[in-house]
């Protein structure tokens, strides 16, 4: 299949189509509506379930019942959307379904507005939801990698039975950029669903799918089991992409939309004589801490760059566990920081940590005032 | 199960529907009188092995111990978007919601409203008993003008708490409801008629005819403080007069299936 | 090689499809390419434009605060964008809704009536593509061929019918830049 010029929310769509996804339950919500729009043109032609619910309180729990019922199926929204399936999240945690959700997330707290933002970083890492227990959170910054993603995410939430969410923003998801997509899979016949799932209880024992464990050893024994699970996905999912970390000086850590535009700033910087590299986390949970903290152990400063006021931070910081200095440098409520005033602020950690190549400052003064 | 002598006739038994599973409903609570009922339909339909349950949260939050065939336990009022995401994916099996009053007429109103308004193909057996059973007797939304509750100590005022809700009589208003209907189970002609009325519900869903609910008016002795005959005169008095026996829609298709058994 | 374009206007001028056939033209043409659009809440008559970026190696940043090009098809646009384009680049004005000139002398900047020179030619709306032909020429980004494959394979079916027209547009806009 030859690369066309796709854009990102549709191609998301489409590849969770190609993937072989049976079920969509979603509520429109800006920047992710075009999600929800495909699904509703693409389901119906093919013989498959797109519903737009009432909510994204019942969305979530429409997902939940459909993957009980072992279909392949998910949902999208964005930030104060996500906010709302929260609950469900934590039901699936528990009952051990496989789902997958998308995060096109936006400018917030509130209502705030629809420009690109990753001030859900804590959210989707940290879980909002209550209890012990955490998701396969996979950050893209190209229309390629949203594409592949969302296919990886059904098989992670599968293999798992977990819930695995792509967090991406409105620039990625109304972005187009040439991108190829998965052959088409075909959809899981009702007769090869999960031996677990509900779908009646024919020459087999009742399956119960529920979160709901009395008595404070049993549920104590199901956290076991989850944790033990988690561990083992932290051993064998965490994903990561490098540049030029080889011979760096200093370190930038991004992800997602300022991932991409981080890789600019590695160009620009190392054109003027500053060796930076990049590592892109790819997955936010489970996070890469252990290559972070290889090469925190290299270099002569890790400096991070967000969509917010500095979440991933905390991470970073985790990680590096103080081998070396930590810089931030964050935009908010939904701007995208461009590289010509990443530069300036890499370049001032880099001079307070008499890094070579740092320059004097006065050049990118002029810079600044462009 | 032991087998019959030729000169015998078996009048009673336990469906296979249920488990051996003894239940932890209070004593005199009608919940385990309408399991039973529902899981009589059940055997009696023939679709106990395709059958998937969701049982709400509240008294009946462990239903899923008690129905013998495969069951989800959803999140409070909720279970109308589960038995969607459920029905959806898997349209040949049968799918039926287990809720109270608070699950169905508080928090999940949004959820039962829109799956019923859609028309969704499965069947709600809503179980108002006036009263929050299992957090200890609080302020239901189907609790009675003037009742006292550990939440409405000194009765329920309408004027603050607002009234009591009718479901079913919302429920009738809407196009994609097939078959709507109030029981009670508070004695024996009211139980036989409610099973006739779940049977008639299940089969509305068989034939695909629409969303169906039966509304089953209950009683809780335990936090209502009575006797179970107190309970069973008080709600037969009291709750059926605000809330009265009887349907609020059979749409005709529903009717000749009524009338052809 | 990394240009950079910004194209922007009105709604309802066509800026985001001009963008997007650009980007067609140069994926077409084996470079790496990229296109955003960005534009307020309104449906109509807001501010729309989007940024195109065509490199010949993986492609960081989808936008830009200084393009290397720019057609700015409204007044506001001008004064967004004319002093932004990078030293050396190319700007794009549509004279017939800018009543004013770029004075600068380190671009190269082309004032064209593209308004009215589409009314001239039976379709107002063809601004977007008269200044995009202006544009290619101009940057020697892609060539005035590539752009008339990209509108044949990617017009909307609805325009087919407009399509010699769009191909009448582009050339009359290529011959601007000379």
């Amino acid at each position: 299949m030859a690369a066309e010029l796709l854009e990102g929310n549709a191609a998301i769509a489409e590849a969770a189509i190609r993937a072989g996804c049976e079920a969509f339950y979603g509520y429109p919500i800006t920047p992710q509506t075009e999600v929800l729009e495909h699904f509703s043109k693409r389901m119906p032609e093919l013989g498959r379930v797109f519903l737009q619910a009432e909510s994204e309180v019942a969305s979530i729990n429409m997902v939940y019942g459909a993957a009980s019922a072992g279909a392949r199926v998910m949902s999208s929204s964005s930030s104060p959307g996500i906010s709302l399936m929260q609950e469900g999240l934590s039901y699936i945690a528990c009952s051990e379904v496989p789902a997958v959700l998308v995060n096109i997330m936006r400018g917030g707290p509130g209502l705030g507005n629809v420009q690109p933002s990753q001030a859900d970083y804590f959210q989707a890492t940290k879980m909002a939801g209550h209890g012990d227990y955490h998701m396969i959170v996979l950050a893209p910054s190209t229309v390629q990698e949203a594409i592949d993603h969302v296919v990886l995410a059904f098989d992670l939430a599968e293999k798992y039975r977990t819930i695995a969410m792509v967090v991406a923003d409105g620039a990625i998801g109304q972005m187009m950029e040439p991108a190829e997509l998965p052959p088409m899979r075909p959809v899981r016949r009702f007769e090869d669903r999960p031996e677990w799932a509900l779908t009646g209880a024919k020459g087999r024992d009742p399956n119960v799918i529920t979160s709901l464990y009395l008595g404070a050893e049993n549920l104590e024994a199901v956290n076991i089991r989850l944790q033990e699970k988690l561990a083992r996905i932290k051993a064998e999912e965490v994903r990561w992409k490098e540049y030029d970390t080889d011979d760096a000086d200093l370190l930038l850590v991004a992800f997602g939309t300022v991932g991409r535009v981080c890789q600019t700033v590695v160009r620009e910087a190392r054109a003027k004589g500053l060796k930076v590299g990049l590592l892109r986390p790819i997955t936010l949970w489970p996070y890469p801490e252990a290559r972070l903290h290889e090469l925190a152990g290299r270099v002569k400063g890790v400096f991070t760059v967000e969509m917010n006021a500095g979440q991933m931070l905390e991470d970073v910081r985790l990680a590096v566990e103080g081998q070396c200095p930590v810089g931030f440098y964050g935009r908010m409520g939904g701007v995208i920081p461009l590289p010509d005033e990443i530069l300036p602020k890499l370049e001032e950690f880099a001079r307070e940590l008499g890094v070579e190549g740092a320059g004097d400052g006065a050049a990118h003064a002029e810079d600044a005032d462009a | 199960m032991p087998e019959i002598p030729e000169d015998m006739e078996l009048i009673y038994a336990r469906p296979k529907s249920l488990t051996l599973n003894h239940t932890h409903y209070c004593p005199g609570c009608t919940h385990g009188t309408i399991h039973r009922l529902i899981a009589e339909v059940i055997d009696e339909l023939g679709v106990r092995d395709r059958t998937i349950a969701v049982a709400p949260v509240g008294c009946a939050v462990l239903a899923y111990n008690y129905f013998n065939m495969d069951s989800a336990e959803a999140a409070h009022g909720r279970a109308p978007a589960m038995a969607t995401g459920i029905k959806r994916v898997s349209p040949n099996n049968v799918v039926f919601t287990y809720q109270g009053d608070g699950d169905l007429a508080a928090i999940g109103t949004a959820e039962i409203i829109q799956a019923a308004n859609r028309g969704e193909l499965f069947t709600t057996i809503f179980v108002n008993n006036a009263i929050y059973g299992m957090t200890g007797g609080q302020m239901a939304p189907t609790t009675l003008p003037g009742q006292v509750t550990t939440s409405s100590p000194g009765g329920r005022v309408v004027q603050s708490h607002g009234h009591p809700v009718r479901m079913v009589e919302i429920m009738a208003t809407l196009p994609g409801v097939a078959f709507a209907t109030r029981q009670q189970v508070l004695d024996v002609r009211g139980i036989r008629k409610t099973k006739k009325a779940i049977k008639l519900a299940f089969q509305a869903q068989l034939e695909g005819l629409g969303f169906s609910i039966v509304e089953v008016l209950s009683t809780c002795p335990t936090n209502w403080h009575m006797t179970p005959e107190e309970a069973s005169t008080w709600a037969k008095d009291q709750m059926a007069a605000y809330f009265p026996v009887g349907d609020t829609k059979v749409i005709p298709e529903v009717e000749a299936l009524a009338k052809a058994r | 090689m990394q240009q950079e374009i910004i194209i922007s206007g009105f709604g309802g001028q066509g800026t985001l499809f001009a963008g997007q056939l650009l980007a067609h033209a140069v994926m077409a043409k084996g470079l790496h390419v990229t296109w955003i659009p960005s534009y307020g809440p309104e449906m109509r008559g807001g501010k729309a434009r989007c940024t195109v970026v065509a490199s010949d190696e993986e492609i960081g940043a989808p936008l830009v605060r200084r393009p290397s090009a720019a057609i700015v098809l409204n007044l506001p646009s001008f004064e967004a964008f004319a002093e932004q384009v990078k030293p050396g680049g190319v700007l794009v004005v549509n004279s017939s809704l800018v009543p004013r000139r770029c004075e600068r002398t380190d671009i190269r900047a082309l004032h064209i009536p593209a308004t009215d020179m589409a009314e001239e030619i039976g379709n107002p709306r063809l601004a977007n593509v008269i200044t995009l032909g202006a544009l290619a020429r101009a940057t020697g980004l892609v060539d005035i061929e590539d752009l008339e494959k990209a509108l044949d394979d990617h017009l909307p079916e609805r325009h087919r019918k407009l399509l010699d027209l769009n191909f009448r547009a582009l050339r009359l806009g290529g011959e601007q830049a000379g």
